[in-house]
């Protein structure tokens, strides 16, 4: 199976499970599955039979209200059986609307409130290189995500330790829980406030799988952290999701989920 | 009592090199003999205390013993939220130090008193809670929270406590260290307010009371054995320490005691509800809180103990 085959798959799986379990925020998790696809299948250097293999290179995903989509990439990748997406946000489940403590193995960390994991990379990535290990750590962080002093905090700490082995990738599709996310907070010219906090920055279409993918090649050869900045589209491959600011929170019908389905070509 | 830690750290970090020491860009040289083997570990994460916290879970997840290390409301307050989710939910070995903690840096202002840490970290769950009297009392306990390997918040004083025992005493996490052993009345003391404590015990002998006295270093877990052996043996337990009287150390004796007795009274004494400002020392804010002897001696009074 393609990369945009498996991409286009999660897609509509993430739309289905939305729609069966009345969960939300599936245009944020639509924005960034060609990022986590690139991750899981041509990056990130993990083995689904071994998660917890210590020499692993780590993601932690920023914006956790994308868990659903953390989950897919992981079930697509073998972690866990697809069908057990389908217990998303109910009792007792490990996949919580946010990822918790009980979330299976290849969720790295618990996430929903926005603004730990740059800190908790840079823990991490700081103490691997203490121990002269090899791991790398990629925090994957929403726009809006931004908006935490934590993310600044973590960007500098990071910076003045060339933590080289930390990728941060800004899901950057200009709009928010309520809003645009330029209007919100002066966020642009992201690239260059990367830079200027000390990170070798590449900005390019987060819906781009090759330009992703050597992006993330790229990103290994610099002594410094690097922050991929992702132009992305709120509700992308499905049309009437896509920039529509509803999406955040909207459930998906079952005929509009018959509807993406075949916009996915599936 | 900082330099105790300091030693202490530099000690222990010697032959553990899981040690890890973040600090917000406070303490001066106060951690120069641990940089100078171990600089790589002494690592100042800038004046950014909701990072460091965060940054310290992470570097626990991959096998480091963490500190994390500055003036008590920054590490505590300031970052609560990432102590919540990073260190307590995530359950991650991380030992966060307050130093200055109480009226230690009364004369620099509300700013820099905390009187709402206990309470803060008694309300997360998998969270630890030592408040050491003296730097002899740190000595001793420090490297039990380390073996403990879990969540832990070290409440500490800053400089020049008085040493409150007189021989070496036998102090074990988890349980209340009865220094004196009396009838009647228990007094409880945590942390660096030990020494008012001690007073106030002088002065009940001196009016023919033979009063319990104990260092209760632990306030999370509860030692609920002796609260439970003292809600029979006495008919008052005075709680003492230099923390809000709401949701404090006493607050958890009067919890626990409340739950499981009504037979025995607990007198509470700490910082009223109200900031403290305009004052010049610790003395003279405990003067302002009402944390002497006299007025602790005319309450119990009013309140028929005496």
């Amino acid at each position: 199976m393609n990369l945009e085959t498996i991409a286009a798959k999660m897609r509509h799986t993430l739309c289905d499970v939305s729609s069966q379990t009345k969960t939300p925020h599936l245009g944020s998790c639509l924005s960034c599955v060609d990022i986590l696809a690139t991750l899981y299948w041509r990056v990130l250097n993990i083995d689904p039979s071994m998660p917890n293999a210590s020499d692993r290179d780590y993601f932690l995903l920023g914006k956790g209200h994308a868990a659903s989509a953390l989950y897919t990439a992981l079930a697509y990748r073998g972690f866990f059986d697809i069908q057990a997406l389908y217990e998303h946000g109910q009792t007792g489940s490990q996949f919580e609307e946010h990822p918790g403590i009980n979330a299976p193995a290849g969720v790295e960390t618990v996430s929903g409130s926005l603004g730990h994991a740059l800190s908790l990379a840079a823990g991490m990535a700081l103490s691997t290189k203490l121990q002269q290990k090899e791991n790398r750590f990629y925090v994957l962080m929403g726009d809006g995500e931004l908006n935490e002093g934590t993310v600044w905090e973590a960007a500098m700490f990071a910076a003045g330790k060339k933590l080289d082995n930390l990728v941060a990738i800004v899901d950057f599709n200009k709009l928010q829980g309520t809003g645009k996310s330029c209007d919100i907070m002066h966020l642009e010219p992201l690239e260059e406030k990367w830079r200027a906090f000390g990170w070798h920055t590449i900005r390019i279409n987060g819906h781009d799988l090759n330009s992703l993918q050597n992006a993330f090649e790229q990103a290994k050869q610099y002594s410094q952290p690097v922050c991929i900045v992702a132009d992305t589209i709120k509700g992308k491959g499905v049309s009437f999701m896509e920039n529509d600011n509803n999406w955040h929170y909207r459930i998906p019908k079952a005929d509009e989920v018959d509807m993406a389905k075949k916009e996915l070509g599936l | 009592m900082r330099n105790a830690f300091a030693r202490v750290l530099t000690e222990l970090a010697k032959d553990d090199q899981r040690l890890l020491l973040f600090y917000a860009d406070i303490g001066n040289r106060l951690f120069n003999p641990l940089k100078e083997f171990a600089s790589d570990r002494t690592v100042n994460a800038g004046i950014a205390e909701a990072n460091m916290a965060s940054m310290a879970a992470g570097s626990a997840m991959m096998g480091h013993k963490p500190f994390i290390y500055t003036i008590t409301p920054f590490t505590t307050a300031r970052n609560f939220e990432q102590i919540k989710i990073d260190i307590a939910y995530q359950n991650q070995p991380v030992i966060i130090v307050g130093t200055g903690s109480g009226l230690s840096y009364a004369n620099l202002g509300p700013t820099h008193h905390s009187f709402e840490d206990i309470a803060l970290m008694r309300s997360l769950p998998n969270m630890n809670i030592v408040c050491p009297a003296d730097a002899q009392e740190l000595e001793i306990l420090m490297p039990q929270l380390i073996e403990l390997n879990q969540p832990c918040y070290f409440r500490i004083g800053k400089k020049n406590e008085p040493s409150v025992h007189d021989a070496e005493p036998a102090l074990k996490f988890g349980q209340a260290h009865t220094m004196v052993a009396g009838e009647k009345v228990t007094i409880l003391a945590t942390g660096t307010i030990m020494p008012l404590a001690q007073a106030l015990h002088y002065e009940l002998s001196a009016k023919g009371i033979n009063a319990e006295l104990v260092s209760f270093h632990t306030v999370k877990p509860l030692d609920e054995d002796y609260l439970t052996s003292a809600s029979a043996r006495f008919d008052h337990i005075v709680t003492l320490e230099e923390h809000n009287v709401n949701g404090g150390f006493g607050s958890a004796v009067l919890e626990y005691v409340s739950d499981h007795t009504a037979a025995v009274r607990v007198h509470r004494f700490g910082i009223p509800d109200f900031f403290i400002d305009q004052v010049h020392s610790p003395e003279d804010a405990r003067i302002k809180a009402g944390l002497t002897v006299s007025n602790i001696l005319n309450k119990l009074v009013h309140r028929g103990l005496l």
